[in-house]
C-alpha cells in the first residue's frame, strides 16, 4: 500500500500544532490575568483577588502542563518529519527556536514551580513576580515562535548557498516584514480569547447564582478587555491582511475567494470557491467593497489567483472559509464588547439573562478563532514550506509513509485521551468554582493548588477516601 | 573559528543532555518506582518531592534537540529521522507522564489510571532514551548527507540492553533522591529499591563497557591503543571506586542522606564521560562528525553570545527554585 509521505506528514503536524497552540494561547492570557489579580490583591489587599488568582492558578496549571507536553513534541518533529527544512532553515531559524528555550521555555519552565507551588511558602510579592515572570515568558515565547513562523512567510535577511539559507542580517530576519503585525495579531487574540473564557466563565456562575461577587468582578473585566481589544484586533488584523498582500499576494486572493485580478475590487461575502473551476458558486459580493478594504481607494486592483499556474496557488475553499470564520468570531466579539459595556453602563449588566446565557456559551469562539486564522496563514502559504524559497513537497524526511501513518494514529489517539481529559478536568475545576481554594482550604492548607480541588471532588462524589482505588488511603486518614 | 566554535557547541549540548539526564532522570525514576508502591500516601509524597522541578527539568530536552537543530541542523536532520519512531514513542510516553501530574490530583479519588499513565509514561520514556542512545552509539546509516536506513534499525539486542540500563539508572536516580529527600514509607522504598538497582545499573554499565569495543574497532582503538590507555584507565578505577562506596553508603542509610544520590549522580557522569571518549569527535557515528554537521558559524556565533549571558541566567534561577522548595517532604504535608 503507498502512502502520500507529503500530505501524511503535512496532516500529522498539523494535528499536533492545531492542538498546541489551543493551550499556548490560553496561558498567555490566563497568566497575564492571574497577574493582574495578584497585583490589585496586593494593592487593595481584598481578598476576592486572591481567591480569583488562586482559582484561575489551578486552571492555568492543568493548561499549561497540555502546553508543554504537546509543545516538546513541536521541537523534535521539525526533524522527524521535515529534516529536510530543517537542514535547510536551521542556520537562519534554529537559533530563533533556541532563543526562545533559553529567553522564554526555562522562564516560565522554572517559576512555574514557584507560581503553582509557592502560595505558603513564598511571601506575596514573590508569588506574584512569579506570575509575571510566567506571564513574560509566555509573551516571549510568542515572540520568537512568531518570528520563526514570519521567517517561512515573509524571508528576509539571508541568503541561499548550495540550497542551504545563510543569515546576513539578523535584524532583518528577527524582524521579517510580516513579523510584528503577526506577533501583535497573536497576542492581542491570546488576551481576547482568554477574557472571552473568562466572561463565559462568570456568566456561568451569575445564572446559577454561585460565587456571585466574584463572578460580577470575572464579568467586568472581561466586558473591559473585550471592549478595548475587541476593535483592536479588527485594527491590527486590516494591517496585517494589507501587509500580506503586498508580500503573499495569493494568499490574500484565496482569502477573498478573487480568481481574476481583471474583475477584482468586489468584497465577497459568500460563496463556494472551485479549485478546478476556478470561480465561486453561489458568490454574494458586494462592488467596490474589497477594492476599499484593500486598496482603500475606491477602485483599486490587486492580484487574483489568475496571475499564477494553478500548481502555485494554495487550497482556495479552505483559506477562504477559515477566513469568514475568523472574521465572523472578531465581528461578534465586537458586538458583544459593545452591548456587555452598554449594559454596564445602564447598570443591568448582572442582571440581563439574555446576555448571559449568550455570553456563557462563548468560551470557545476565540479558539476558533485563532485556529481558523492559522488555517488561513499556513494554508494560504502553500505550496511553499518557506514562501518563494522552499516548497513544503521538498521539505520532508525520508521516512517512509507508513512509520507517518502509525505515529499520526498514536498522536490522535493519545491526544484525544488526554487532552479531552484535560478539558473534562478543566471544567470540572469551573464547577467547584473560587471558593473551593480560598475560603474552605482544607485543614493543613493544601500543599498544592489542585489538592483543594481533590477535596472537593471527592465531597462531590460522595465517596470517603477509603472508597478511592487502594485500601491503604484508609489507614492515611484514620492516622489523621 | 572554524575549528573551535562546533567544539564548543558540542561542549554546550554535551552539558545541556547531561543535565537533561540527571535531573529528568530522577523525576523518571520517581515514576518507574510508583509500581513499587501500592500506598495513595506514598505515592502524593513521591510525586510531592519532584512535582515543582519535572517542568524545568524537562526543559533540558528541549535544549538538547532545539541546541542540536541550532548547532548541528545536519546532524538533527539524520538523527531524527534515524530514530522517528523511538522518539515519537518517548514523546507520547512523556505526555502522559507529564500531565499526570496535574490529572492525578484533579482526577481524585478515581486516579487509578493516572498512576498507571505516569508509571508507564515514566518507563516507557527511559527506556526509548536508553534505545535511542544504544542505537546511536552503533551508529546510523547515512547515504548523500541523508538518513540512509530502515525504520526499526534502531531497534538491537544492544539497544534493548541499553533501554533497561537506563530504565535501571534512572531508577536508581528516583530511589536516591527519595532517600535524600522524604521521611517514613517513601524514603524505606528508596532504601529497598536502591541496592537492586544499583547492581542492575552496573551490570549494565559493565556490558556496555565490553560489547563496545568488542564490536566497533574504532572503539577499541580509542581506549586500548597507546598512549591513551596511560590517560583512561583511571576512569573505569574511579567508577569501580565509586560504586562501592555507593553500595556501602545504602548499607548505612541512616546516617547518610543526601551521600547515595550525589554519588549516583558521579557514577552517570563517570559513564557518560566513557560514552563521550569513545565516540567523539563523532555526533552521527560513524560517518559525521561536529564539523561536518555544524551550522554556519554566523548562526554558532550569534546563539553563543546569547547562551554565554542566558544559560548563568538560567542556571541561577534554576537553583533558586531548588532552594526555595528545599528540606524534606514528610507523608501528609507535602510543601506548605
Amino acid at each position: 500500500m503507498e502512502f502520500d509521505p507529503v500530505l501524511l506528514a503535512r496532516i500529522q503536524f498539523a494535528f499536533t500544532v492545531s492542538f498546541h497552540i489551543i493551550f499556548p494561547a490560553f496561558t498567555i492570557g490566563l497568566s497575564a490575568y492571574v497577574t493582574v489579580l495578584l497585583l490589585l490583591w496586593l494593592r487593595t489587599g481584598d481578598e476576592k483577588f486572591h481567591r480569583l488568582a488562586r482559582f484561575w492558578t489551578k486552571i492555568f496549571a492543568v493548561s499549561f502542563a497540555m502546553g508543554v507536553v504537546s509543545g516538546i513534541v513541536l521541537s523534535y518533529q521539525f526533524g522527524t518529519n521535515w529534516s529536510r527544512f530543517s537542514e535547510f532553515s536551521g542556520n537562519v531559524i534554529g537559533p530563533l527556536i533556541g532563543y526562545e528555550v533559553l529567553t522564554a521555555f526555562y522562564l516560565e519552565a522554572t517559576f512555574l514551580g514557584i507560581m503553582l507551588f509557592g502560595w505558603n511558602r513564598v511571601p506575596p510579592w514573590l508569588l506574584t513576580l512569579a506570575s509575571a515572570l510566567v506571564a513574560i515568558g509566555t509573551a516571549t515565547s510568542a515572540f520568537w515562535i512568531l518570528s520563526a513562523n514570519s521567517w517561512m512567510q515573509t524571508p528576509a535577511g539571508h541568503e541561499i548557498r548550495d540550497g542551504v539559507a545563510f543569515p546576513l542580517d539578523w535584524l532583518q530576519i528577527i524582524f521579517n516584514p510580516s513579523f510584528p503585525l503577526r506577533l501583535a495579531h497573536m497576542l492581542t487574540a491570546a488576551y481576547l480569547t482568554t477574557a472571552a473564557v473568562v466572561l463565559a466563565v462568570g456568566a456561568r456562575y451569575l445564572l446559577a447564582g454561585n460565587y456571585t461577587e466574584d463572578a460580577k468582578t470575572m464579568l467586568r473585566m472581561a466586558v473591559g478587555m473585550i471592549f478595548v481589544t475587541a476593535p483592536l484586533q479588527l485594527f491590527i488584523g486590516d494591517m496585517h491582511g494589507l501587509n500580506t498582500l503586498e508580500h503573499q499576494p495569493m494568499k490574500v486572493a484565496a482569502m477573498e475567494g478573487n480568481w481574476n485580478t481583471e474583475t477584482s475590487g468586489h468584497f465577497v461575502l459568500f460563496g463556494i470557491p472551485s479549485q478546478s473551476e476556478e470561480k465561486n458558486h453561489f458568490e454574494i459580493a458586494i462592488p467596490y467593497a474589497g477594492s476599499l478594504v484593500l486598496t482603500h481607494s475606491w477602485d483599486g486592483k490587486y492580484p487574483g489567483l489568475n496571475e499564477v499556474p494553478p500548481e502555485e496557488r494554495p487550497p482556495v475553499a479552505n483559506v477562504f472559509f477559515a477566513f469568514r470564520i475568523m472574521v465572523g468570531i472578531g465581528l461578534l466579539l465586537i458586538a458583544t464588547g459593545l452591548a456587555g459595556a452598554y449594559l454596564w453602563w445602564r447598570g443591568r449588566l448582572f442582571q440581563t439573562p439574555w446576555f448571559l446565557t449568550y455570553a456563557s456559551y462563548l468560551w470557545p469562539v476565540g479558539f476558533i478563532a485563532i485556529l481558523a486564522g492559522w488555517f488561513v496563514t499556513e494554508q494560504g502559504r502553500q505550496p511553499w514550506l518557506v514562501y518563494g524559497l522552499l516548497k513544503t513537497a521538498d521539505g520532508i524526511s525520508s521516512v517512509p509513509g507508513a512509520s507517518v501513518l502509525g505515529t499520526l494514529i498514536l498522536f490522535v489517539f493519545v491526544y484525544g485521551i488526554v487532552f479531552a481529559t484535560g478539558v473534562y478536568y478543566i471544567n470540572r475545576l469551573i464547577v467547584k468554582g473560587p471558593q473551593g481554594a480560598g475560603a474552605a482550604a482544607p485543614a493543613g492548607l493544601p500543599n498544592r493548588p489542585i489538592s483543594a480541588a481533590e477535596e472537593a471532588a471527592r465531597e462531590a462524589t460522595g465517596k470517603s477516601p477509603g472508597d478511592g482505588p487502594g485500601k491503604a488511603v484508609k489507614n492515611k486518614t484514620k492516622g489523621n | 573559528m572554524e575549528w573551535y566554535l562546533p567544539v564548543i557547541w558540542a561542549g554546550l549540548i554535551g552539558t545541556a543532555v547531561a543535565l537533561y539526564v540527571l535531573l529528568d532522570g530522577f523525576d523518571l525514576g520517581i515514576g518507574i518506582l510508583f509500581p513499587f508502591t501500592k500506598k495513595e500516601a506514598d505515592r502524593d509524597v513521591m510525586m510531592n518531592s519532584v512535582a515543582p522541578f519535572w517542568d524545568g527539568n524537562e526543559t533540558w530536552l528541549v535544549l538538547g534537540g532545539g541546541g542540536l537543530w541550532v548547532a548541528f541542523p545536519k546532524a538533527y536532520a539524520v538523527i531524527m529521522p534515524a530514530m522517528y519512531l523511538p522518539i515519537i514513542g518517548m514523546l507520547l510516553a512523556l505526555i502522559f507522564r507529564g500531565v499526570s501530574f496535574e490529572f492525578r490530583w484533579v482526577a481524585k479519588p478515581n486516579h487509578r489510571w493516572w498512576d498507571i499513565a505516569f508509571a508507564g509514561g515514566s518507563t516507557v520514556a527511559a527506556f526509548l532514551q536508553g534505545v535511542i542512545l544504544g542505537a546511536l552509539i552503533q551508529g546510523i546509516n547515512v547515504v548523500d548527507g541523508q538518513y540512509g536506513g530502515g525504520a526499526f534499525d534502531w531497534l538491537t539486542p544492544f539497544s534493548i540492553l541499553t533501554g533497561l540500563a537506563v530504565v535501571a539508572g534512572y531508577g536508581l536516580l528516583g530511589a536516591t533522591w527519595l532517600i535524600m529527600r522524604t521521611k517514613g514509607p517513601a524514603r524505606a522504598l528508596g532504601q529497598r529499591m536502591a541496592p537492586q538497582l544499583l547492581l542492575l545499573m552496573l551490570a549494565g554499565m559493565g556490558i556496555v563497557s565490553l560489547w563496545t569495543p568488542l564490536s566497533v574497532d574504532r572503539i577499541a582503538e580509542r581506549w586500548f591503543s597507546l598512549p591513551n590507555f596511560y590517560f583512561l584507565w583511571p576512569i573505569p578505577l574511579v567508577t569501580a571506586l565509586l560504586a562501592f562506596f555507593v553500595w556501602r553508603w545504602l548499607q548505612h542509610p541512616k546516617s547518610h542522606d543526601a551521600l547515595p544520590f550525589m554519588g549516583t549522580i558521579g557514577l552517570f557522569l563517570l559513564g557518560y564521560a566513557g560514552l563521550v571518549i569513545s565516540t567523539a569527535p563523532y555526533l552521527v557515528p560513524p560517518h559525521l562528525t561536529f564539523w561536518d554537521t555544524a551550522a554556519a558559524p554566523e548562526s554558532q556565533i550569534f546563539m553563543l553570545i546569547g547562551t554565554l549571558f542566558l544559560l548563568p541566567m538560567v542556571l541561577g534561577y534554576t537553583a533558586f527554585v531548588y532552594w526555595t522548595f528545599r528540606g524534606k517532604v514528610a507523608p501528609g504535608e507535602g510543601y506548605h
